[in-house]
């Protein structure tokens, strides 16, 4: 048998297999089991026994060498079949995703969030009361009776003459301190309304009111956890002063002003030059509040702080108009996303 | 409260700038609103005096005038001013003048004849809005001085904006004694020891009410000339405070009323009838005030009347019918106390606010009535001339402010502030301020305070006062200690807050509308609930609390279809208020509104309008977050709601069937009345449900495999597929692991008015391999259940 053109004309056509089927082909045409070299091999018996070995050599060399060359040819093939596939499937992988884009939470929300979270971290718990009050809780029991010029300050919206939209979340103080003993962390967020709509003023708006009652909280301990408050949340080292104001709720009473965010207390519009923003009010909890609750004045102290929600965000994100907060405007609320 | 700075410094001059003044009053707790130059920038203005007068040769209307600048050769001015006389002393704007950033005065030749400046009028100089003529000066004025100098208009007004508890600030008297409390310096008084009568005249005083007005002070001055020219001094001041120059007494009453805080009034005595009685309105009379309006008075407001009827509506405002004019020639001149109880909300009650009610509804010190009565005869008797009858006092002492000795203790002082004051600083700043000061034994305070306060009754008032003066920042910070207790976790905020970031990562954007609504918006869109009304809105479309979330979100909605925002996903969490027999309740809940594309505009993606089912994917994420309530919500097709539509639209219901909740789309009806070009669909969610934690069990899993068989049945359109499921659960009980419907059918092969549904049942045992037999036996007990509830049939 002729070994050399055999294995020759095996290499061409392996060279010349176009794809892994035809190579496959070729594959049982020489070395399956009815393959031509399989078969030089079984006729190695018809061979002189001195013959056998040198013949039997000659006809592995061939079978190695013709798999060998199929093996090769199989990888060339299948790497370029994986180019190919890969340069097919090829997509432009800049084009948008799919489906759904997530939304996002209006700014009151977030600033709201993010006072609860910063007043949580030392412990205060989250309270709610009714936003549709009585004059007691939201007037009498804070000290301001009947006819007091407080009252003509807070521009009430009445549903009868019992029954009004709290002005404020200090009713919620009330109320927990009805129905619970100290100590007391509690910061209570939540609507209030006001009878007033101008640029500056919206008939709806939000506050966080907070206090603490306990035997031995005093003056200090609020002048520095409102001023650790205040420099967290706009996560800078501000300047915080308190100043003497009245709130009939609360003696001593202060209203917190922080160096002007906007200008950093060199003077600007919103601060009105004065380098200084107006940011809460806050004080010792009133003797008479702790006398209408049923809380012993002697044994506890307390305090209490109120802010604007929709202030702190104004600050916080540069936006100059409060109205926006409520138009619900879609190119508005994206930013905040 | 405002005030010009110099007549504060002639009260109390404290060695600081204006600025550090300012500083130090807000720092005090007299909050500085605004600091204002009390004129223009004006430069090279100075008195003048018209020497003589002359017709312009061209002009009828102008007048050549020669008027002496105090240097030099009198000028020759043009003026047209009707009041110019010889003998004048107006303001001069010289030439180089600047009244203003552009206008500075030149030499100029009116009509031929030269004019060498400008004779001014006040409001030429800034100092009035109008006025007719030129300004003309008092005698004293030099030819030559400059006019700013003269006016002394290097000045500033101060605006303070004072809390309701510090009326005894809403006079220059007040602001001062604060003043010199802070700066330790001292505070000069004005002089108002009692100027002896000369007449004999009296007016008779009957006090009805004396627990209203405890005391009244009245005076008769006789001969005044009402028509006398307030002089310019006070004129400036008023200015300076805000207030207009009116006529000489008016202006009296106002400068006394600045200057120590006492609101005045004068009638004119020739009107009155026999005697004044401070007496209590009776119901239905009626008084024209002296703005001209006509009032019924209210048995709650207290008068001032004479024997025939109410003349003056006490501390709040004259009558017309007594007023002094013109031609007034006795005055009869009232300095009262009336006690805040008896104003105050009364000035309110007939929509007023004057400076009057403002102090008495505060507190106006009861002991200033005989102080500003003499002090005002005086400066009326220099303005206006006249005799002063005697003042004649009515006073119920037991009636007046009590003041009784407060304790301040240290102790308690130390603990409510955090920080000790050392106790000569606190004995030193409670006698500043004018309180009746005695250190007591045992580290305290016995303490009176002055009758010019009414915000001092308790040792916590005491206290304040002490910190205020001591400096709220020259105390220490220091933070709260506290117990660290392991609370409870607050279980609304975290289930709001996990609502929101559902639906935020969902696609919404949260919304926040006001929680009153429009009245035909909310009956459109919610008809069956009567809203609670507020009794005094500010307009229609916040006349009514909602009782649904849907108003505001719609009209949120529209608001941005209206901006071509074609595509919206909103959604809000909060209360909505509901009576319920009689109760006000109000219900937390969450709702959203959706329109336009399912999903964004995309490039490789076929898009089509957002429909029930997407909304409902939405809901069943949302209520998959709550505890069982929520695990247990039906969605019905019975009985819906008016504003959706009634074939697309569901209600939600517990187990125990009641509603907690709808989603569909709005009613064409109501998709018309609102002129929307594109549906909206809505959803609303009671936040009750949501809350309770689930707590998850775990089961043991099954080693067996499971086997998935499905099924296609026909049954008849409207049988709901929630029944279908319902039926094969009872029916092929625990094995059946999972259902699911993976198609509905309608067309080519199905009947009309029939659907094909297809059901994947998987099925698995816990304890063995379901055997062909065993499985082959359930589907076979399904099928002929479902048989014999809906008529089903194999779809072949």
């Amino acid at each position: 048998m002729q070994l050399d053109p055999l294995v020759k004309q095996a290499m061409e056509q392996i060279a010349a297999a176009a794809d892994l089927a035809a190579l496959d082909r070729l594959r049982v045409q020489y070395l399956g089991k009815k393959g031509v070299l399989t078969d030089a091999l079984r006729q190695l018996k018809d061979l002189s026994p001195e013959a056998r070995p040198k013949a039997g050599q000659a006809v592995n060399q061939a079978k190695q060498q013709v798999h060998q060359a199929i093996e090769a040819r199989r990888q060339a093939l299948e790497a370029a079949a994986l180019e190919a596939r890969l340069a097919r499937e090829r997509i432009d992988v800049t084009l948008p995703g799919r489906g759904q884009t997530t939304g996002g939470l209006h700014p009151v929300t977030l600033t709201l969030e993010r006072i609860e979270e910063l007043f949580a971290r030392i412990g205060y718990e989250v309270a709610e009361g009714p936003e549709i009050e009585d004059n007691y809780h939201n007037f009498e029991a804070l000290n301001i009776p009947e006819n007091h010029p407080a009252r003509a300050m807070h521009d009430t919206f009445y549903i009868d003459a019992e029954t009004l939209l709290r002005t404020h979340t200090s009713p919620v103080q009330v109320h927990v301190m009805q129905s619970r003993k100290p100590p007391l962390r509690v910061i209570a967020p939540g609507r209030v309304y006001r009878c007033d709509s101008d640029v500056t003023h919206t008939p709806m708006f939000h506050q966080v009111e907070g206090f603490m009652v306990d035997e031995n909280v005093s003056f200090t301990d609020l002048k520095g956890m409102l001023s650790d408050f205040l420099r967290a949340f706009f996560d800078k080292e501000l300047n915080v002063r308190f100043r003497p104001s009245y709130f009939p709720f609360t003696e001593p009473s202060a209203e917190v002003d922080i160096e002007c965010v906007i200008c950093g207390g060199a003077g600007c519009r919103v601060c009105s030059q004065t380098g200084w923003l107006e940011i809460m009010g806050c004080g010792m909890i009133h003797p008479q509040v702790f006398k209408h609750v049923g809380i012993d004045n002697e044994q506890f102290t307390g305090f209490a702080f109120g802010l604007g929600v929709e202030r702190m965000a104004m600050l916080r994100y540069g936006v100059n108009d409060l109205r926006l907060f409520f138009e619900n405007d879609l190119r508005f609320l994206r930013q905040f996303n | 409260m405002k005030f010009n700075e110099q007549w504060l410094r002639e009260w109390v001059d404290p060695p600081v700038g204006s600025e550090e003044l300012c500083e130090q009053l807000t720092m005090a707790g007299l909050e500085v609103e605004a600091v204002e130059p009390v004129a223009s920038g004006f430069s090279g203005v100075v008195v003048g005096k018209v020497l003589s007068v002359a017709p312009h040769p061209q002009a009828d209307r102008l007048q050549v005038c020669q008027v002496d600048v105090g240097e030099g050769e009198p000028l020759g001015i043009v003026c047209g001013a009707r009041n110019v006389a010889p003998g004048m002393l107006a303001p001069v704007a010289r030439v180089g003048a600047r009244l203003g950033d552009d206008f500075t005065i030149k030499k100029a030749r009116l009509r031929g004849v030269e004019s060498q400046g400008m004779l001014c009028s006040a409001a030429e100089l800034g100092l009035a809005e109008q006025s007719e003529g030129l300004m003309s000066l008092p005698e004293g004025a030099r030819p030559g001085d400059d006019f700013r100098d003269f006016l002394q208009l290097d000045d500033v007004s101060i605006e303070l904006g004072l809390t309701p508890n510090r009326s005894d600030c809403l006079g220059v008297a007040g602001i001062a004694r604060e003043v010199g409390v802070i700066n330790r310096s001292p505070v000069t008084e004005v002089d108002t020891a009692p100027v002896s009568a000369t007449a004999d005249a009296v007016f008779p005083i009957e006090v009805e009410d004396p627990r209203a007005c405890p005391r009244y002070v009245g005076r008769v001055i006789a001969g005044v000339n009402a028509r006398a020219q307030t002089p310019l001094w006070m004129q400036e001041r008023l200015r300076r405070s805000g207030l207009r120059s009116i006529s000489p007494v008016v202006d009296v009453t106002n400068y006394v009323m600045l200057e120590l805080g006492q609101p005045m009034h004068a009638f004119d005595l020739d009107k009155l009838e026999r005697g004044v009685r401070v007496r209590m309105a009776r119901e239905g009379e009626t008084i024209e005030l002296l703005d001209g309006q006509q009032v019924t008075l209210a048995g709650n407001t207290l008068v001032i009347a004479d024997a025939g009827k109410a003349i003056a509506m006490a501390g709040i405002m004259g009558g017309q019918e007594t007023a002094v004019g013109d031609d007034t020639r006795t005055l009869f001149l009232e300095s009262a106390f009336f006690s805040p109880q008896a104003i105050a909300g009364r000035a309110r009650q007939y929509g007023l606010h004057t400076d009057s009610s403002h102090r008495f509804e505060r507190g106006v010190d009861p002991e200033l009535a005989v102080r500003a009565m003499e002090r005002a005869t005086r400066l009326l008797l220099e303005i206006t001339g006249g005799e002063a009858g005697p003042v004649v006092e009515v006073t119920d002492a037991a009636s007046l402010p009590r003041h009784d000795p407060i304790t301040l203790r240290a102790a308690r002082l130390r603990r409510l502030l955090g920080a000790a004051i050392p106790r000569p600083e606190v004995t030193e700043i409670l006698r500043r301020l004018g309180f009746q000061v005695r250190e007591s034994e045992g580290e305290s305070w016995e303490v009176v305070s002055s009758s010019a306060r009414f915000d001092i009754a308790i040792e916590a008032d005491l206290i304040e006062e002490v910190a205020r003066i001591h400096g709220y920042n020259h105390l220490p910070d220091s933070r709260p200690a506290a117990r660290l207790a392991i609370e409870s976790a607050a279980a609304t905020t975290t289930r709001d807050r996990r609502m929101r970031l559902l639906l935020a990562d969902r696609g919404y954007q949260e919304a926040i509308t006001y929680s009153f609504v429009d009245t035909a918006l909310q009956s459109l869109l919610d008809p069956e609930q009567t809203p609670i009304e507020l009794a005094n809105p500010i307009s229609s479309e916040t006349a009514v609390m909602r009782t649904s979330l849907w108003p505001g979100l719609v009209q949120a909605v529209m608001h941005n279809l209206n901006r071509q925002q074609r595509r919206a996903r909103l959604f809000e969490t909060g209360r909505k208020y509901l009576r319920k027999e009689g109760r006000i309740v109000e219900q937390p809940v969450v709702a959203g509104a959706v329109t336009g594309l399912v999903s964004p505009e995309q490039w490789g993606m076929e898009n089509r309008e957002v429909d029930y089912f997407d909304l409902k994917g939405d809901v069943e994420a949302l209520l998959a977050l709550g505890g069982s309530a929520a695990q247990g919500v039906r969605f019905s097709a019975t009985g819906l709601h008016p504003a959706l539509h009634p074939g697309q639209a569901a209600r939600l219901l517990l187990e125990d069937g009641a509603t907690v909740g709808w989603l569909g789309v709005l009613h064409p009806r109501v998709s018309k009345a609102l002129k929307l070009d594109q549906n909206i669909l809505v959803f609303e969610v009671s936040s009750n449900i949501m809350g309770g934690e689930r707590v998850p069990v775990f089961h043991e899993l099954s080693k067996f495999p499971a086997i998935r068989r499905d099924l296609a049945i026909i049954v008849d359109e409207d049988v709901p597929a929630a029944s279908i499921r319902a039926c094969i659960e009872e029916t092929a009980g625990e094995t059946l692991q999972q259902l699911q419907l993976f198609d509905v059918y309608h067309g080519k092969g199905i009947d009309s008015g029939k659907k094909s549904v297809a059901l994947g049942l998987t099925l698995q045992a816990f304890s063995r391999t379901l055997t062909d037999s065993e499985i082959d036996a359930l589907i076979a007990r399904v099928l002929q259940q479902l048989q014999n509830t809906f008529a089903a049939t194999l779809r072949e």
